[in-house]
């Protein structure tokens, strides 16, 4: 067979259902296999960026591997920053772009572009293949890559010749990488010191981040905060990995995190840390972050662990193993009836009450806060929704207003903060999972970036809901300039009206809502969700709005500046 | 403080550009670096010397470790290695200079690699310390030019206490 055809029998072999991409000279031999038949089914984006979040957003609602796939040239430049934005939150994810046939490689050729030079600070490996025999080894290594250890994406460029050579397939049983080696086990010891140091603790707390989904953990962890009776604050990236509802969850800590979140994140003396890298979001100022806490920190990449943060315990291994194992030995050392730091969840929760997220709701304009609290409210009896955002503010009222109960429910930019994840993340999710709800969260400025894949959520007829918080400015960057360059609005006024979102949507064949009043706000979500077609809801919203609490960037993360207390309304 | 680490890569297209660029991305400076094959075809080694504190050096190596064409990253402890390293040195050389520039030469076991009218060129190997002071010595003569290889490393044979005298991760 063909080079081409081999790489559609690989991506067969490891259950790819759907891919994402665009087809373009240096990858036409591809997609003639792809007119030959397979059973991977391939979704036709409008721009490379959007096949990338595409691929992200299906891995993350499933934990599979996202597959992408671009020409050379300009087709591989656009997919750069899904793979930023893959490795800052380590989504697997495997790239497949065309090259230039071998014989021009290094010589400028049409759309020819160094795709693995390009991407080489942001993948985790990549590989440029210019001989045929070589492709099914670098497809198993490939998929091998992203998706063990700590995920992320990778890059296999193909020359155009290798696509088209012929091959004597057959797809290895096992990959050869003897410099690949992530961390099987974990350490006993260092276990039972983790145990014993926890058990010891007045104040402990779980700091768990994104790596708990990726580790597939997050049964283990809830049984680790059950058993232990250990409160739970969970990063933006760990939104849905421990239910929200819960009583030991205290949700997002950090710069639009709860005020209760980050007091019991830097008051704790015992933190420990799952598949979180301390992030500057999280800890503010580094140096004044949880002065008094010792940190066990686990981690599956040896190298998060110390990296910013000094670990006390370290713990290098796979989550879901290391937090079975914690909890079997936390059992083992307390004993039955170990009631827990039951005066600390206490002092947690009267924070919580004191300090609720407030906002006024004041009548002049809809809030965007209170689309996000009736969002929740209609798909409260739902437990097939899945949440994709953009990033800014309404990204931030989305992890403090949604109620995630459920892993791979919360699928959102964290790391690299991407404008313009949520809609094609959203395509991704819902190709993925037909029957989920998918609802994107998005901004006025994120939905601009990416819009044009509203064509491919129509005609690949995906009843996704994309919800504008239109507040007609680049909010989050308007709330700074308020804030900290002395209300100097530069560049961030959008307005409400241009474009017309709703006529945009219809334009594009989707359906098209537009709401300004809180009046309505309901009903129109309601028939959104319900109308069974891709839908675009205009949410026109208070262009001042800002997301409190905040911790100012370089600030101690317990200097939390509130929304200002005389106007407050609890929410 | 100056730490020398040897890494171990396969020898693939790109392996070099995989440490090099890991460095640069996170802000760590290489002072030098020597690449070369190994008893093994398929295996080159990469020695390099970084100036760093030590949570710094744990940082590298971690780094590095994660890197797929990376086999294995040691660190050579100063004591625990054989470090040398190989400069060429063309310098002013009139014939009243000669003898006591070969002088200077014998003591450091340099050879002349090559002569000229007025000028030669010395080839020795030390280690980098003692390269340094040959550097500075012939220095007043009228250095002209110099290359140096950039330091190798060895963990030493004759250290039988320590069962791995190198620093290996996992």
């Amino acid at each position: 067979m063909l080079g081409s055809d081999a790489i559609l029998r690989s991506l067969e072999a490891e259950g790819v259902d759907v891919v994402f991409g665009i087809p373009g000279g240096a990858i036409l031999p591809l997609y003639d296999a792809f007119a030959r038949g397979t059973t991977v089914r391939h979704v036709l984006a409008r721009h490379e960026q959007g096949a990338g979040h595409m691929a992200e957003g299906y891995a993350r609602a499933t934990g599979r591997v996202g597959v992408a796939i671009a020409t050379s040239g300009p087709g591989v430049t656009n997919l750069v920053t899904p793979i930023a934005d893959a490795w800052m939150d380590s989504t697997p994810l495997v790239c497949i772009t065309g090259q230039v046939r071998s014989s021009l490689i290094g010589t400028d050729a049409f759309q020819e572009t160094d795709a693995t030079g390009i991407t080489l600070p942001i993948v985790k490996h990549s590989w440029l293949v210019q001989d045929v025999e070589e492709l099914p080894h670098v497809l198993k290594a490939a998929f091998h890559v992203a998706r063990s250890g700590r995920c992320g994406p990778v890059l296999v460029d193909v020359a155009k010749d290798v696509q088209e050579a012929e091959i004597e397939y057959a797809y290895p049983p096992r990959v050869d990488l003897p410099g690949w080696r992530p961390p099987a086990g974990v350490h006993p010891r260092q276990v039972r010191e983790a145990a014993a140091a926890m058990l010891a603790a007045s104040r402990p707390v779980l700091y768990v981040g994104g790596g708990a989904i990726n580790g597939d953990a997050c049964d283990e962890l809830g049984e680790l905060a059950e058993t232990g009776g250990i409160p739970v604050i969970t990063t933006l990236m760990a939104k849905g990995a421990f239910p929200d509802s819960h009583e030991l969850c205290y949700g997002p800590p950090g710069m639009h995190g709860s005020k209760w979140a980050n007091w019991g994140l830097n008051r704790a003396d015992v933190i420990v840390a799952v598949g979180a890298r301390f992030d500057d979001r999280v800890t503010g100022k580094l140096s004044a972050f949880a002065p008094g806490a010792k940190v066990i920190h686990f981690d599956v990449d040896a190298a998060e662990i110390g990296k910013l943060r000094h670990a006390d315990i370290p713990v290098a291994g796979p989550l879901k193993l290391a937090l079975a194992e914690l909890t079997e030995e936390l059992r083992r050392q307390a004993g039955p009836g170990h009631p827990g730091p039951v005066a600390w969840r206490q002092q947690l929760d009267e924070w919580r009450e004191a300090f609720p997220y407030r906002y006024a709701a004041d009548g002049d304009y809809l809030k965007p806060q209170a689309v996000l609290e009736t969002l929740r409210d209609l798909t409260a009896a739902r437990d097939d929704v899945v949440w994709t955002t953009g990033v800014g503010q309404h990204q931030m009222w989305a992890m403090q207003y949604l109620v995630c109960d459920r892993p791979r429910t919360f699928v959102t930019s964290g790391g690299l903060g991407t404008m313009g994840y949520g809609l094609p993340a959203a395509i991704g999710v819902k190709a993925a999972r037909p029957d989920a709800t998918v609802v994107c969260v998005d901004g006025d400025g994120c939905f601009q970036m990416t819009c044009q894949e509203l064509a491919t959520s129509v005609l690949e007829g995906l009843p996704i809901v994309v919800v504008i918080v239109n507040n007609g400015w680049l909010g989050m960057v308007r709330q700074w300039q308020e804030m900290f360059y002395d209300e100097r609005f530069s560049q961030t006024h959008l307005t409400h009206q241009v474009p017309d979102y709703a006529q945009l949507a219809e334009a594009y064949g989707a359906a098209g809502f537009t709401v300004d009043s809180e009046d309505d706000l309901e009903s129109v979500l309601e028939e959104a969700l319900a109308c069974g077609r891709t839908a675009v809801v205009d949410a026109r919203c208070d262009p001042a709005e800002k997301v409190f609490p905040m911790i100012p960037a370089g600030a101690a993360a317990t200097d939390v500046i509130e929304f200002p207390e005389e106007e407050a309304v609890q929410a | 403080m100056t730490h020398t680490v040897s890494v171990l890569v396969e020898n693939k297209p790109g392996a070099l550009a995989r440490v090099s660029n890991m460095f640069a991305r996170r802000g760590f400076n290489i002072e030098s670096l020597a690449v070369g094959p190994t008893e093994r075809h398929d295996v080159s080694r990469i020695t390099l010397t970084v100036r760093c504190p030590a949570e710094q050096l744990e940082q590298i190596e971690k780094q590095m470790h994660k890197l797929v064409n990376v086999l294995r990253v040691s660190t050579l402890e100063a004591g625990e290695a054989v470090e040398r390293e190989l400069a060429l040195v063309r310098v002013a050389a009139a014939p009243a200079k000669r003898a006591e520039l070969m002088t200077l030469a014998d003591v450091f076991g340099a050879r002349i690699a090559d002569l000229g009218p007025e000028e030669m060129v010395f080839e020795v190997v030390g280690t980098p310390e003692r390269l340094q002071a040959f550097e500075e010595l012939l220095r007043p003569h009228g250095l002209k030019e110099m290359a140096r290889t950039g330091r190798i490393g060895l963990a030493r044979a004759s250290v039988p206490s320590t069962p791995r005298p190198q620093h290996v991760l996992r």
